[in-house]
């Protein structure tokens, strides 16, 4: 559905008397798949809203090229607009219309009829809850009930892509919810939604496909069990006294399950392991049959922070 | 065709919009009026007019064509307000015709200026002014042309500075010195031969000429022709240049 190649776009800028080039975007391969919710994690100023922006014609890039919807991106950017939705970051409704107003211009503006733009404003503002409101000024709305508006706006047209630019900044847990089951109807209805985002837990739930950017490139490119079990498998911690740690570490050093074993300074040992739902029970019969009492055992899964950080040497909590 | 149907959907809700503020409606009827009532009176004396009516044929013309000038120069504003709120950006990811997104804008802009004209027109025929018909519609054509010239390259401007900070001195930059040689307020008939020369440089001078010789009833007067032409030109190159501003990357 979208495929990129060496997508690039650098920025100048002057503060004062220099000019600065800010190489936002440096050479981004993608490839989504038609109906997917296709991810891009990054932390702020890795590059995802120009990357968006020049996927939706908005700027045009340096280098590179792109497919959308099987419309060439720079040879024939009309037929892109066509086939897509855009909901950017920073919002796009007008204090002063209705949200009914909105939707049937925006539909208009696609070349769809008078009637048939009322009837989809209709049905949009049904489907995302918003018909107790629909004729109010935009400017009475709280703040995920703009964001409604907005991605309806995106969808009037039923394009073959919507991309929503952090559809959820700012709304508190609820809203997500709920936008997340939105989003996912998109899916369902056939779309493919390509979504940009810096929430880790909104990439692992809702994602099919991730790619990871950071500092304008992609880093890494998956599905999110995939990335997380490319890094690590998962880390079993087992708690023991200080006595019994080397005894137990002689006990399960060797174990078939157990791909490195780490002991704590203060008592403990860090098993990786692949898979530590199976791992658990044999470390638990191994112990009780050497007769050693744990305190306690703990099961670590790689999240997408821990990928974030082996691929980067950041963490994206930090950055 | 959809270029018409897409200017026609621009224009429609820009056009709503301006109506719904009733603070725009109200500053636009009352502020010519005040003009008229307030300033006029002391034209004949000023102007040294026969009579009340012959200032008024020197005055009215002036005035409208300030009236088209400012009209459109300060419209970039509440485009900068649009690009703000994302509605630029949101206008220009779907496949609209670029120049109906400027023409709708400044098709609004005169409209409402030649509202504006023609209740200033009304009041002034109360005052004894008299205009034949044929002429006064193409003194409004002259407006027009003014307004959309003035209007286009402000909303150019506009996307290009992309803020309030910069486009406003810009803005009365430009305005001033058009507006002081151009013979508006005054004409330059009385002024001294440097004046003038500069002047002949500042197409607004040409169009307040034509719009006065239309009101004085002289159509074959060669400033009418040579002022619509001018500012024919302009107004074209000023919508050629603005709607190259809306094609191009915003932000
Ligand atoms: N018009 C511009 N002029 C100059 N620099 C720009 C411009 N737009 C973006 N940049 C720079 O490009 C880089 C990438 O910005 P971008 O908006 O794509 O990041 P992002 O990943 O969307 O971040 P965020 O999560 O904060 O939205 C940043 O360093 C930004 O300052
Ligand atoms: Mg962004």
């Amino acid at each position: 559905m979208i495929e990129t190649r060496g997508l690039r776009k650098s920025f100048r800028s002057r503060a004062g008397r220099e000019t600065k080039t800010v190489d936002a975007v440096r050479g981004v391969d993608l490839d989504v798949a038609k109906g997917e919710i296709f991810g891009f994690l990054g932390p702020n100023g890795a590059g995802k809203t120009t990357t968006l922006r020049m996927l939706a014609t908005l700027i045009e890039p340096d280098g590179g090229e792109a497919t959308i919807a099987g419309a060439d991106l720079r040879k024939d950017p009309a037929e892109v607009r066509r086939r897509i939705g855009y909901v950017p970051q920073g919002g796009s409704t007008w204090d002063e219309s209705t949200a009914r107003e909105e939707l049937v211009l925006h539909a208009r503006m696609y070349g769809i009829s008078k009637a048939d733009a009322q009837r989809r404003a209709a049905r949009a503002l049904d489907a995302f809850q918003l018909t107790e409101y629909a004729d109010r000024k935009c400017k009475t709305y709280s703040g995920g009930q703009r964001r409604r508006v907005e991605i309806a706006l995106g969808i009037i047209h039923e394009p073959k892509i919507v991309f929503l630019d952090e559809p959820t900044t700012g709304l508190d847990p609820q809203s997500r919810a709920h936008m997340w089951d939105e989003i996912r109807r998109l899916r369902s209805d056939g779309m493919t939604v390509f979504i940009t985002t810096h929430y880790l837990d909104e990439a692992d739930a809702l994602c099919d496909r991730i790619a990871i950017m950071d500092n304008g490139e992609v880093v890494a490119e998956g599905t999110p069990a995939e990335l997380k079990r490319e890094i690590s498998g998962d880390v079993v911690l087992v708690g023991l006294d200080l006595a019994a740690t080397p005894q137990a570490a002689q006990a399960l050093d060797g174990e078939p399950y157990v791909n490195k074993l780490e002991t704590a300074d203060e008592g403990g040992l860090r098993l990786y392991v692949d898979e530590g739902a199976t791992a658990i029970p044999q470390v638990l019969r191994r112990l009780d049959h050497a007769g050693l009492e744990l305190r306690s055992i703990e099961l670590h899964r790689p999240s997408l922070d821990d990928v974030f950080l082996t691929k980067t040497g950041r963490s994206l909590r930090e950055s | 065709m959809k270029f018409a149907r897409d200017t026609w959907l621009i224009f429609q809700r820009q056009t709503q919009l301006l109506l719904r503020n009733p603070v725009w409606v109200f500053v636009g009827v009352f502020q010519p009026v005040m003009y008229l009532l307030l300033f006029a009176p002391l034209l004949k004396p000023a102007l040294n007019a026969p009579t009340q009516a012959e200032a008024y044929k020197i005055f009215v013309p002036g005035l409208l064509v300030l009236l088209a000038i400012f009209g459109g120069l300060f419209q970039g504003f509440g485009l900068i307000a649009e690009l703000r709120a994302g509605v630029i950006e949101r206008s220009r990811v779907t496949p609209i015709s670029r120049l109906a997104l400027l023409l709708g804008r400044s098709l609004r802009d005169v409209v409402s200026l030649i509202v504006q004209a023609v209740i200033i027109t009304l009041l002034a025929l109360l005052f004894d002014l008299r205009v034949f018909i044929g002429d006064l519609l193409l003194a409004y054509l002259m407006l027009a042309l003014i307004a959309l010239m003035t209007s286009a390259v402000s909303y150019g401007v506009a996307l290009k500075v992309k803020s309030e900070d910069a486009l406003a001195p810009l803005m009365n930059t430009v305005a001033q010195p058009v507006l002081l040689l151009s013979g508006i307020l005054l004409p330059l008939t009385f002024a001294p031969g440097w004046l003038q020369g500069i002047a002949n440089w500042n197409p607004f001078s040409w169009a307040v000429d034509g719009t006065r010789s239309l009101f004085a009833g002289d159509l074959g007067s060669d400033k009418v022709w040579q002022g619509l032409s001018i500012t024919a030109v302009l107004a074209a190159l000023g919508v050629y240049w603005a709607a190259r501003q809306f094609a191009r990357s915003v932000r």
